[in-house]
């Protein structure tokens, strides 16, 4: 199988801004550099996960595909992209 | 933006649980339960010894997020009583800062020590480069005599091997005046009498350690009323959160607020007066007048920076007489508010705590709220800047006005206000630290800026206060939001 390409959604909703999303933007001069064409990255609205049941504390949230990295950092979401790229070649 | 990561994320949910506490329908108790609800029974242990210090610590940052200093918590009170008595309370309090001493971690005490890479080389480059015989061998390896060192540092530079470090305590490092320092129990505390409530220290230690004590409740108390509140909001918040300030606007008001004014409302103003004040000034030192320090007098320095005008207060009375006399963004703005409504209750939206002072001072304004803490109010609001529909302001600021919030901004308004630009030649000062402080005080003797410069621009926070402690966006988007704002704005209008 062909791998496609990993989208990374950050959500720049106000929760998720306020409480760290902010330092997730060097995200998007991090991605393209480090992965090329193996994973994009996106801002996003609302994702609405903060909204369910005081999961605000969860916040910031970023979807790699459709997994959730809840109180995300930009290592643990680098370290779930690692992840999964390799996971995907070894497919 | 905070260096601080976590701490400050912690800080932020914290708040955000106070003000969700707030709006329920049993304030008091909803505080008291934040520890066990951060904490609950059974949960992984993310950070100290076990879950009951954890709750300790939640307890103790939690008395500051409802305005009490934490140093007089004899823990025997309940967080329910602190809600209460935040309720009934009429007055704030002077003191903006507090330390948490169980979080502080007593760091080891600041010095430079000699590890165990020294290899007791032949060349010893350590000895030989001090200048002040603070290094001995013993057995074969380096030792620093702490009586002698100066800390200057030489040794670090000069060790082939890197096995000479300097240990540091963040906030004691952080601090451009000495204000904080390990006490005779080996953690931080704070001597109000230098403090200038730079609020460095908050963003410098990695335990989170010191605090913002907060209005907020008193600010909710407020909204609760059937008083009118009123945001004004600083310049730099344009670069802080997700939408633009017209959307801001909106979710402010959506808040619970009845209006908002722009502060940069007040810095064309200052910007405006400032350039009129120039001018007479230089007019003085061409003249060879001599000025109130006795000199004449070739520079002047702005007045707009809270940080500095604290520190001129209380350790730097020398450069006071260079001080531009002009009103500050705030100074200006809280005076149009007042007297448009005079009834009304005034709230500014700060980028840091040093305008905690000012505005304590100041009987037009009544109560600050940082930056994250309008965040906190918006997560436990659950209210979307970005999906609102933008509010136009009553008087739109200028281009140069809203640009304050950035260093060398604030010297470029006052330099656009004249016919002749070219009269000023601004010295920027990007922040306050021993180094910068040595510099103006240099100035200050001399009557004399360096290189012909004749306007200081000071602030006290590296980039501006887009760097306060209490911002909540790194400085490159932040910058980059405003830079897309200043592009829509009109310039200043020029004084005659």
């Amino acid at each position: 199988m062909e791998n496609k390409k990993i989208t990374v959604r950050v959500c720049v909703g106000t929760t998720c801004f306020v409480m760290g999303g902010a330092n997730l933007q060097e995200l998007n001069d991090i991605i393209p550099r480090k992965y090329g064409d193996k994973a994009e990255v996106l801002g996003s609205n609302c994702l609405g996960l903060c909204s369910i049941n005081w999961e605000y504390s969860k916040a910031p949230y970023v979807k790699i595909d459709e997994d959730v990295v809840s109180e995300a950092t930009t290592e643990k979401v680098l370290a779930e992209l690692d992840k999964k790229i390799a996971e995907q070649s070894k497919e | 933006m905070n260096k601080a990561g976590q701490a400050i994320r912690l800080k932020k949910e914290i708040l955000v649980r106070i003000i969700k506490a707030f709006f329920s329908d049993n304030f008091e108790e909803q505080a008291r339960l934040i520890p066990y609800a951060m904490r609950p029974k059974g949960m992984e242990v993310p950070y100290r010894c076990c879950i009951y210090k954890e709750r300790a610590i939640i307890k103790d940052r939690t008395i500051a997020g409802l305005g009490f200093p934490i140093e007089e918590d004899d823990e025997t009170v309940s967080l329910s009583t602190y809600a209460h008595e935040a309720l009934e309370r009429k007055e704030i309090s002077d003191k903006n800062l507090t330390v948490l001493q169980a979080a502080c971690k007593g760091c080891l005490t600041n010095r430079i020590y000699v590890t165990d890479l020294c290899q007791g080389c032949v060349a010893r480059p350590c000895k030989s480069t001090c200048k002040f015989g603070a290094i001995s061998i013993v057995d074969g390896r380096s030792v620093i005599d702490e009586t002698k060192c100066k800390r200057c540092k030489m040794c670090i530079n000069a060790c082939p091997y890197n096995a000479i470090v300097k240990i540091t305590v963040p906030c004691e490092d952080s601090c451009p005046v000495g204000a904080i320092h390990k006490d005779e129990t080996g953690f931080a505390s704070i001597d109000y009498d230098k403090c200038i409530n730079c609020g460095k220290c908050t963003m410098a230690c990695p335990f989170g350690a010191v605090h913002e004590r907060s209005q907020i409740i008193d600010i909710l108390k407020a909204i609760k009323s059937d008083k009118k509140v009123i945001a004004m909001i600083a310049p730099s918040i344009a670069g802080q959160f997700p939408g633009t300030i017209y959307q801001m606007k909106a979710a402010i008001k959506k808040s619970g607020f009845d209006d908002v004014y722009e502060v940069a409302q007040g810095a064309d103003v200052t910007a405006n007066t400032e350039a009129k004040e120039f001018l007479e000034r230089m007019e003085k030192a061409e003249k060879g007048e001599v000025g109130e320090s006795g000199k004449v007098q070739t520079f002047m320095t702005t007045s707009c920076c809270a940080g500095y005008n604290e520190l001129i207060k209380k350790h730097l009375t020398e450069i006071k007489p260079y001080k531009s006399d002009t009103g500050t963004p705030l100074y200006y703005t809280a005076q149009i508010v007042k007297k448009e409504h005079p009834e009304a209750i005034t709230v500014f939206v700060s980028p840091c705590v040093a305008k905690r002072a000012e505005s304590y001072d100041n009987p037009n304004v009544d109560y600050v709220m940082n930056y994250e803490e309008l965040g906190a109010l918006f997560v436990a609001l659950n209210i979307q800047i970005a999906e609102l529909d933008g509010e136009k302001y009553e008087v739109e600021s200028s281009k140069q006005a809203r640009n304050f919030g950035i260093t060398g901004g604030v010297a470029e308004s006052v330099k656009a206000s004249l016919k002749e630009e070219d009269a000023i030649k601004p010295f920027v000062i990007n922040g306050l630290d021993k180094d910068s402080i040595r510099q103006l005080k240099k100035f200050a003797k001399s009557g004399m800026c360096e290189g012909g410069c004749n306007l200081v621009e000071v602030m006290c926070c590296e980039g501006g206060c887009i760097g306060g402690n209490a911002t909540i966006n790194n400085q490159k988007t932040a910058k980059k939001q405003i830079d897309k704002l200043l592009e829509e704005s009109e310039d200043i209008k020029k004084i005659d």
